[in-house]
């Protein structure tokens, strides 16, 4: 019995590590989730006089998707970002960005968004907990965070996680 | 000639006043995590994000935020992950008294084995104790 001791310590350490390689360091909690988005007042990307801010999205399930024209995983999940702003408003926040960058991005790739926000600064995205560009919100009908997704979205985060979320979300 | 001494020492003043926000915001900046290259601090990162918020944590500062109220905003926005000395919760207990824990284990266990009782020495036959006397000749 006592030899056991050993061996089974050994095993619950192996177990232990084991399933520590399989979690993602990068995934960190969001404290935001649950709660409401921070506002801002933001010009358009396209049309810099013009003003945008969350509060006109209020009374939709709507996305929010914070991208850059230097961010190459912003590239990669383009496509998938095109193919759920089919299904729900997609509003973009244009992060640290030049115009001079991003309009031409968005011509050259397609603009699925119903608008981008132009923070030049990272100022807003700071508020968002953004630190990995790019990163996607859920954000329900009064305005509160209810999903952050973090690096590009792949189409079965899209599928399997956001269009049911909301979906749930239009039906609550 | 007043007015140039005044002058000097509200600039001097100014200097001391910003050497003192680097300094703090410094200081802020060793306690929190950079979440871009998570390893290093915000004071040790150059990522943008770091610099961007040193200098939102500095602004902070400047316009009278205590220490604090800097490192909530921080918690608010990051959440517990940022801080490297994380607070005492229901969450992060195995963090803080799993060590003292293992200790207590090993104390424990070292205890355990110092004081058991030594076998008692094998007893030797007489015809084993000669054989013994004889090789030791």
């Amino acid at each position: 019995m006592k030899k056991l001791w050993l061996p089974l310590g050994f095993i619950g350490l192996i177990v232990l590590l084991g399933v520590g390689l399989t979690l993602n360091p990068r995934q960190v909690p969001s404290p935001l989730i649950g709660k409401a988005a921070p506002p801002f007042e933001l010009p358009r990307l396209d049309q810099p006089a013009q003003t945008f801010t969350q509060k006109e999205m209020l009374g939709n399930v709507w996305v929010l998707n914070v991208w850059a024209s230097w961010c190459p995983p912003c590239l990669v999940e383009h496509p998938v970002v095109t193919e759920l702003a089919k299904s729900v408003p997609v509003v973009g926040l244009n992060y640290k960005d030049a115009r001079e960058d991003a309009l031409p991005w968005l011509a050259r790739n397609g603009n699925p968004y119903q608008l981008s926000v132009y923070d030049a600064s990272g100022r807003i995205a700071i508020d968002y907990g953004v630190y990995g560009v790019p990163e996607t919100y859920v954000i329900d009908r009064k305005g509160v965070i209810r999903y952050k997704h973090i690096g590009p979205l792949t189409p079965e985060v899209a599928q399997k996680k956001l269009a049911p979320l909301v979906k749930e979300l239009r039906g609550g | 000639m007043g007015r140039v001494v005044i002058i000097l020492c509200l600039w001097a003043g100014a200097a001391t006043a910003a050497e003192d926000l680097d300094k703090r915001t410094a200081a802020l900046a060793e306690e929190l995590r950079c979440l871009v290259c998570q390893n290093q601090t915000l004071a040790e990162s150059n990522a943008p994000l770091a610099v961007d918020l040193r200098n939102q944590m500095r602004e902070q500062l400047a316009k009278g935020a205590s220490e604090r109220e800097v490192r909530e905003f921080m918690v608010a926005r990051y959440g517990d992950f940022v801080l490297y000395k994380p607070p005492f919760k229901a969450s992060t207990a195995a963090l803080w008294l799993g060590p003292f824990a293992l200790l207590l284990i090993g104390i424990v266990l070292l205890v355990r084995r110092v004081r058991r009782p030594r076998a008692p020495e094998p007893a030797l036959s007489s015809a084993e104790r000669e054989r013994a006397a004889k090789l030791l000749e």
